[in-house]
């Protein structure tokens, strides 16, 4: 469990994760801003917190990975590494630029930290499967934590990978299912209803739970957790455009048109939180 | 290499599949065998109950298996994963070209039943285009199987090789081309028999014994021609397509796939570039396969020896008329 001081640390690390991301989105002009927010607290707990890395060795065997599997929320796992020293920081202002490291969606040839390509929606969820069952074969202690998105539901693949994950007790894996209820066209349960995304983890055959994803003591107790009988799925109750109001009021926020005057404004909003 | 081709057939490929695997695993630690709820076609069953650790068997979902394979490759293994042919390439495209290629993992794909080698599965089983399909991702291998030898002789030199990899090869037996313990270099191609310069037939996978069977045909009528073996058909042998074009003048393909994308365009974007002659082909036009016994699905899209024949009598006449008319 944590304890205040530590909960509060890792809610700063998560403002500033979005304080990246935002500076981000204003080098360039636009962006993937809402599933970048969202997902910004579930980061800062992982990488501030409960995996186990190193940024100096960023392919240590026996390290846990990330695999986010909406790789449009790359722009805040740029934060998040690059806050911890993976690369200098500055250079996550590149996104998008011609010849950058840093792409809009992630990509494990390019950007130091990041443990999978991914970008088309479903597809990093076989992977991470992959990856866990790699490290388990060869007697690993490491975890693989799998970030998917809830409009990525749609896809199949997200299926046949639970599936195969629950049926086969991939244990060292940890879907984290971030259920921000928005997708690009709308809201999800107009898109295409995935219906009560815990109970049909929990019919795949995971411990499913549903926790305040913006809250970093409910995380980091479900992710320290002991593993069970059977792998975890996590639903990440979340906010599209988490902790920047105009943002979280706007519609379609899944990818965004930004003045740098307008990220800067919101930046400002970001800092004066972290100085409370 | 040498050439012991008699027209007798030799082992059924699912077998040598079966051996070349497990003997692969058992050499080298980090190989792992994926498949598709399809063990039993290629007698990996019984091996794969024996070694839970080194056998992962993902269900009927393919691309879920491409993603796995992938991931694994990503922590250090060396993924050998077979389906059907149909499976393996048009079912799981997006994620063998992004999981795979695009991230940078390596992953040995074993396509098995090309073509008409689907036969009674039919026209949904029978994979005309996966060659189009694997030569379109870049920097994947594409190999085409021509006997049993070359399939012990390859399929250990993929698995060590980085990128996407992508074998196609029958279940059932065919004529022993090779002799047992070749050795066939990746992307190289293989003069099977040259017999003279009036033709050349860049031939892969089933076909290069129907091309030899041709080869003899022809001779009889006084045309003499080489055969030479494109079982790399990605990376083409760009070198000796160009040398036995300028050589002879007249070239004819000859492939069990559509001729949109395989062999016949491979050659076709060479010479065009480097020594335009006139090429003749013998694939399946652009059609969907159909179900029936081999022999007669052979015959339904024209491959066969007579037919190639055929077409290498065309290309030697037009190499005559091409010849005059200077």
């Amino acid at each position: 469990m944590l304890d205040d001081r530590r909960k509060q640390e890792l809610q700063q690390f998560a403002l500033k994760i979005r304080i990246g991301a935002v500076e981000e989105f204003g080098a360039r002009g636009f962006g993937h801003v809402g599933g970048s927010l969202s997902v910004a607290d579930v980061l800062a707990v992982l990488y501030g917190a409960v995996m186990n890395y190193d940024p100096k060795n960023p392919k240590m065997e026996e390290r846990d990975k990330l695999v986010c599997s909406k790789g449009h929320a790359g722009p805040a796992v740029y934060a998040a590494l690059g806050l911890k020293g993976f690369f200098p920081y500055d250079e996550i202002r590149t996104l998008n630029r011609p010849g950058t490291n840093f792409p809009s969606h992630c990509d494990r040839k390019k950007t130091p930290g990041i443990d999978m390509t991914t970008g088309s929606l479903g597809q990093g969820t076989s992977l991470a499967v992959g990856m866990a069952m790699g490290d388990r074969l060869k007697g690993r202690n490491c975890r693989t934590y799998l970030i998917v998105g809830d409009g990525e539901a749609d896809e199949g693949q997200v299926w046949e990978a639970a599936m195969f994950t629950a049926a086969k007790k991939i244990t060292n894996l940890v879907w984290l299912i971030d259920h921000n209820k928005k997708q690009l066209d709308g809201y999800t349960k107009d898109v295409l209803d995935t219906g009560d995304l815990r109970k049909k983890f929990e019919a795949f055959g995971f411990d499913a739970v549903r926790v305040d994803g913006h809250e970093a003591g409910q995380l980091y107790d479900v992710l320290t957790g002991a593993s069970g009988e059977k792998p975890l799925a996590v639903i990440l109750d979340t906010v599209k455009g988490k902790g920047i109001e105009e943002v979280e009021r706007t519609m379609g926020n899944h990818s965004m048109t930004v003045s740098e005057e307008t990220c800067d404004r919101w930046i400002r909003g970001l800092k004066e939180k972290l100085e409370d | 290499m040498k050439v012991i081709y008699d027209g007798e057939n030799g082992r059924a490929f699912k077998e040598v599949l079966g051996e070349t695997i497990q003997r692969l695993a058992e050499a080298d630690p980090d190989v792992v065998y994926l498949d598709a709820d399809l063990m039993g076609c290629i007698n990996m069953a019984g091996w794969a109950g024996e070694h839970p650790d080194r056998a992962v068997n993902c269900g009927i979902a393919e691309a879920n298996m491409i993603g796995i394979a992938a991931g694994m490759s990503a922590v250090g293994w060396k993924p050998i994963v077979h389906t059907f042919g149909c499976f393996a390439s048009r079912r799981c495209y997006d994620q063998i070209f992004l999981s795979g290629g695009y991230a940078g993992n390596s992953v040995t794909v074993i396509g098995t039943d090309p073509g008409v080698c689907a036969a009674f599965n039919g026209g949904t089983h029978m994979p005309f285009e996966d060659m189009a399909l694997y030569r379109a991702i870049p920097g994947a291998y594409v190999f085409d199987i021509t006997d049993e030898a070359m399939l012990e002789g390859v399929l250990p030199q993929c698995v060590d090789l980085p990128g996407v990899k992508y074998l196609r090869v029958g279940r059932k037996s065919s004529p022993k081309v090779y002799e047992k313990g070749v050795r066939p270099e990746i992307g190289k191609g293989i003069v099977v028999t040259e017999k003279g310069q009036d033709a050349v037939i860049f031939a892969c996978g089933l076909m290069v014994a129907k091309a030899l069977e041709a080869a003899e045909i022809l001779e009889r009528e006084g045309i003499r021609i080489a055969v030479v073996d494109l079982f790399t058909v990605k990376p083409l042998d760009e070198e000796l397509v160009a040398a036995y074009a300028e050589r002879t003048g007249a070239a004819v393909t000859a492939e069990n796939h559509n001729k949109i994308g395989g062999l016949y365009s491979a050659v076709s974007e060479v010479l065009g570039r480097r020594c335009p002659i006139p090429v003749e082909y013998v694939a399946v036009e652009d059609e969907f396969g159909e179900v029936g016994p081999q022999d007669y699905l052979e015959e339904r899209f024209g491959l066969t020896a007579a037919h190639l024949a055929e077409k290498t009598r065309e290309a030697v006449r037009k190499k005559t008329v091409k010849k005059q008319n200077r």
